[in-house]
């Protein structure tokens, strides 16, 4: 009897050191990235990267050209797929909840969030690039406005679906259309939760680079024109991290940096938008 | 009524009113106003909603349009083939499916145990307030861009393990009959097996997230009962927790499996691209995925842009089907706790 005490107490000893080890080695590579990031991208991070444009192979320059394009890109992706995503989000969670519909986007749409991303860059490829003859910032925009919208879906309904229904029986009961339910009752109360949204989506796209790889292509000069190729932090990273150039390289670890801290404090304040929602 | 500063939304429709009966048809035509636009909008939402359906069938309709001439060269031969030669314009997809089955089985062999391991730490062992700082600290794992991770595969990662790990399992395994196949050839550094543990490391919140989710579901009643009989926390998780969250682990699992068959750019930098399928796991290889990001904006000629289209459309498929399963298996737990 003792026996088959000890070996189930050691048993559960080894499983219980084995996911402790586990943890520490989930954490340990967010650390480890996280530490090598800042050791390789500090090192070049200048104020000339932020000035200057994406350089020649073996000359010194900047990464402007790149940071102002992947600005123009997500805004405008936000801003083309935002709209979209609350209206639908909403029709599933307001008009729809209980339409036949509304079952099906939710499957469809939940497929769309972790649907490959190069897909969509084939996508906007099909549809855009090869009938409009050229790569264009405004079909990067488009392939990221796609990812962009099943974000904004999902947030949008399950932050809806969680404004007590007494708030929109009251409204009702004043004679209110649903229209202005929704817009002033429900949109306020769901706020907080659906700006989270809005930031999630923008972190998840300020980081993508395969659709980008064949739909704004990339550009080395200054450009704001959104029909011509426009350049985008992610995939300069991509050509300069794989080129033999070290200015490119060091370039291109800096360029990481700035993106990833970018994207973390997104998903921070985002995380915080919501933690102090919950309470109430 | 005032009218001054934000006016109550009730006073759309009643401050018409004020002047008595006199108002009655100002009183009827800003109704008529609301329900139009009430209804206007219910169509846009709707609209909205359907454009995410159209969204679907408009990737799978592009992808089958431009795979096309593709299946009308290969025929179904293209699933079969190995050869990959943009000289010759011979095209078969072979190659790029096998490396990423590999890539994302192995990823997941590594990931899903250690995953679990960590939710059962969360949720069994792990004090209350180291909890939420762990789990953001895991989350954020999830939030790093994929070419960051491609990166650091590249530059820090590789190197690492061609120093170390390849040459450990080259002695080791190198003389072993039949493990002497899957450890062959000499440490390069990328290849499918760097790959896949890169793989690991970015599916691996996923799966501790969602399996966080399903444990915490967990009637803390069954979990005391199995205590109050004298259970070890093993065997909690093992014969209470597991088979109570199965189909939701399950699910998460394929959710992970799905992010690790469409990974782009993080397995492009660490696969090494050479489309030929070796045994040798420490051997560079290809994926779908990777393949198309190298070679699509240099392709030239209708069939090779058409072939690497068509390998978009196997992928999409493959990923929808597991993506699909992976859904329905999560909705069916999330039915059962609500």
């Amino acid at each position: 009897m003792n026996r088959l005490y000890a070996a189930r107490r050691r048993r559960n000893a080894v499983a219980m050191v084995l996911s402790v080890a586990a943890t520490t080695f989930g954490i340990g590579w967010l650390a480890l990235i996280l530490g090598v990031l800042l050791w390789e991208g500090l090192s070049g991070l200048s104020l000339s990267v932020f000035a200057e444009m994406t350089p020649p192979p073996g000359a010194a320059g900047g990464l402007l050209n790149p940071i102002m394009g992947s600005l123009i890109l997500t805004v405008l992706a936000v801003l083309i797929g935002t709209p979209i995503g609350i209206l639908a989000g909403t029709y599933m969670a307001e008009y729809g909840r209980y339409s036949p519909l509304t079952s099906i986007v939710r499957f469809i749409n939940d497929i769309l969030l972790s649907a490959p991303s190069i897909v969509v860059g084939l996508f906007i490829y099909e549809v855009m690039v090869a009938p409009m003859g050229h790569f264009s910032g405004l079909a990067g925009a488009v392939a990221l406005a796609v990812i962009v919208i099943p974000v904004v879906v999902r947030t949008t309904e399950d932050m809806l679906l969680l404004v007590p229904n007494p708030l929109r029986e009251a409204a009702a009961a004043l004679g209110l259309p649903r229209v202005v339910v929704i817009g002033r009752v429900c949109y306020r109360a769901a706020k907080a939760g659906m700006v989270t949204g809005v930031l999630l989506a923008i972190a998840r796209i300020s980081g993508e680079t395969a659709p980008l790889l064949f739909t704004a292509l990339n550009n080395q000069f200054w450009s704001l024109d959104l029909n011509a190729p426009m350049a985008s932090l992610p995939v300069v990273i991509f050509q300069f991290a794989l080129s033999p150039y070290k200015e490119w390289q060091q370039l291109a670890w800096t360029g990481a940096l700035i993106i990833t801290f970018t994207v973390l404090a997104l998903s921070i304040i985002a995380r915080m938008l919501s933690a102090t929602r919950k309470p109430s | 009524m005032q009218s001054t500063g934000r006016r109550p939304v009730v006073d759309l429709v009643l401050n018409g009113d004020a002047a008595g009966f006199g108002a009655m048809p100002a009183r009827s035509k800003r109704l008529d106003r609301l329900r139009w636009g009430d209804a206007l909008f219910h169509q846009l939402t709707r609209a909205a909603a359907a454009g995410v359906l159209i969204l679907l069938s408009g990737v799978i309709i592009s992808l089958i349009h431009g795979s096309l001439p593709a299946w009308r060269a290969f025929g179904f031969n293209f699933l079969i083939e190995d050869r990959w030669n943009p000289v010759t314009e011979k095209f078969g997809a072979l190659a790029p499916i096998y490396g990423t089955i590999v890539t994302a089985f192995l990823a997941m062999l590594i990931a899903v145990p250690v995953g679990l391991l960590i939710s059962v730490f969360l949720t069994e062992l792990c004090p209350l307030w180291l909890r939420r700082p762990i789990g953001i600290a895991i989350e954020l794992l999830a939030g790093i861009p994929s070419i960051i991770y491609g990166i650091w595969g590249l530059f820090v990662f590789a190197p690492f393990l061609q120093q170390t790990l390849q040459p450990f399992l080259i002695e080791v395994f190198g003389y072993v009959p039949g493990l002497s196949l899957l450890f062959a050839g000499p440490p390069y550094g990328i290849g499918i097996l760097t790959a896949s543990l890169v793989l690991a490391i970015m599916v691996l919140p996923f799966i501790t997230s969602i399996s966080r989710d399903v444990f915490e579901a967990v009637p803390p009643v069954l979990k005391e009962a199995a205590y109050g009989v004298g259970c070890t926390t093993w065997e909690v998780v093992r014969y209470v927790v597991l088979p109570y969250a199965r189909v939701g682990v399950i699910g998460g699992v394929m959710l992970g499996l799905g992010r690790a068959l469409g990974e782009t750019m993080a397995v492009t930098f660490v696969i090494g691209n050479a489309h030929r399928i070796s045994a040798s796991i420490l051997a560079p290889g290809t994926t779908i995925s990777a393949t198309i990001a190298n070679e699509f904006t240099e392709a030239v000629g209708d069939l090779y842009t058409s072939s690497l289209i068509a390998l978009g459309l196997i992928l999409f498929a493959i990923t929808f089907i597991v993506l699909a399963a992976a859904r329905y298996l999560l909705l069916r737990i999330e039915r059962r706790i609500g």
